[in-house]
């Protein structure tokens, strides 16, 4: 070589030697509150070993960890904590959303659970499945080290470029018309509720 | 076994037994109420609370009330069971707390005052149980939609160059 570099030295760029370093030590926070949580700890445990991927140190807080995976369904009290957790984590960090609850509220329509939780917090991987197998989440941090070895930069400088929400908004127009019937019915009283126009809005509610 | 007649002979007539699967079921109006379980509970040995739950009888067919207070007694040594049930109505629906009865009665009537909005008077700390504080609705009263009043979408969003 015309440099005359050393055999055990090579050149790169800071960036990719960053993203090479981050991709391969994603330390996850396992935010588990379903069934999917047992499959996020069986793709910890022994058979399906995350730690090939460099990803098996689990750490309950959130100031260790570059990795949120939300693994189940989250209800709306649980949501503030959910949110206070991610912006605990220091920087760069990824989030993983685990299972069909966390991506879409699954089959949980109900007053309490919140409908995927990309509405309200960014996510970078969804995980299909109900829950998802063991190897279906190691794909989606395997997907995710090649996406950190693809966009990471060493100052972190491709989040600043996400400004705008990634879920569906909060209130899609489906889900206003609904608060509307809802209210409608609400101020009509009990009695309005049991007439037959009542009962068609309300038949409505669950359209 | 506690004979109806007993306490229809203190109670007043109103006192309607009735049979289900078993199940001794005993309906007393409200006002009543609390006399005749502290009465059960000292004179006939019902020591122990195993439940208290509401039923929302909206659009139930035949039914008077709107909602139905449901307490299960069990007399611990004697092996003996009891349903009492007694009606509360819109749109004041309080019961005396029997808190001072039996304490096992704690978060069972926070959870019916959260989950049907019905107060029970003299509870010493009537909070809501399940649902977040600044909750107003009570879910699971039938006029209720399932999906909510948009409660579960009312939080801030946070973007990725935001957090």
């Amino acid at each position: 070589m015309a440099v005359g570099l050393p055999e055990n030295v090579f050149l790169t760029k800071l960036d990719a030697a960053a993203s090479w370093a981050r991709s391969n030590s994603m330390w996850p926070m396992p935010f588990a509150t379903a069934c999917c949580g047992i499959e996020l700890m069986a793709t910890a445990a022994s058979r399906h070993d995350l730690a090939r991927f460099g990803a098996e140190v689990m750490r309950f807080s959130p100031r260790q960890c570059d990795l949120l995976i939300v693994a189940g369904r989250v209800v709306m009290k649980m949501l503030p904590v959910l949110q206070r957790i991610w912006l605990q984590m220091p920087e760069p960090k990824w989030c993983i959303s685990m299972g069909a609850c966390a991506c879409s509220g699954g089959v949980f329509d109900t007053y309490a659970v919140v409908q995927g939780v990309d509405r309200f917090i960014p996510v970078d991987m969804y995980v299909p499945g109900c829950p998802p197998r063991p190897e279906q989440l190691i794909a989606a941090v395997m997907d995710m080290q090649a996406k950190v070895r693809r966009t990471g930069t060493f100052g972190g400088t491709e989040f600043a470029a996400r400004d705008t929400p990634m879920g569906p908004e909060p209130f899609e127009a489906d889900e206003r018309y609904r608060i509307q019937d809802a209210n409608l019915v609400q101020l009509g009283g009990f009695s309005a509720a049991m007439t037959p126009a009542g009962m068609k809005r309300g038949a409505g509610n669950h359209g | 076994m506690v004979e109806l007649s007993v306490l229809q002979q203190k109670f007043g007539s109103e006192l309607v037994e009735s049979t289900f699967r078993e199940n001794r079921r005993i309906d007393v109006p409200a006002a009543k109420l609390f006399e005749m379980l502290s009465c059960l509970k000292s004179e006939h040995g019902f020591n122990t609370l195993i439940d208290l739950t509401a039923v929302d009888l909206l659009e139930y067919e035949g039914a008077t009330d709107r909602f139905t207070v449901v307490y299960i007694l069990l007399d611990i040594f004697g092996g003996e069971r009891l349903i009492v049930r007694t009606a509360v109505n819109l749109p004041d629906p309080t019961l005396p707390s029997v808190y001072s009865l039996w304490r096992s009665c704690d978060w069972l009537e926070r959870e019916v005052y959260d989950m049907f909005g019905i107060v029970f008077d003299g509870h010493p700390d009537l909070r809501r149980l399940l649902m977040p504080e600044e909750f107003v609705a009570f879910p699971l009263r039938k006029d209720y939609p399932l999906k909510g009043r948009g409660e579960r979408h009312n939080f801030p969003v946070i973007t990725r160059s935001g957090s």
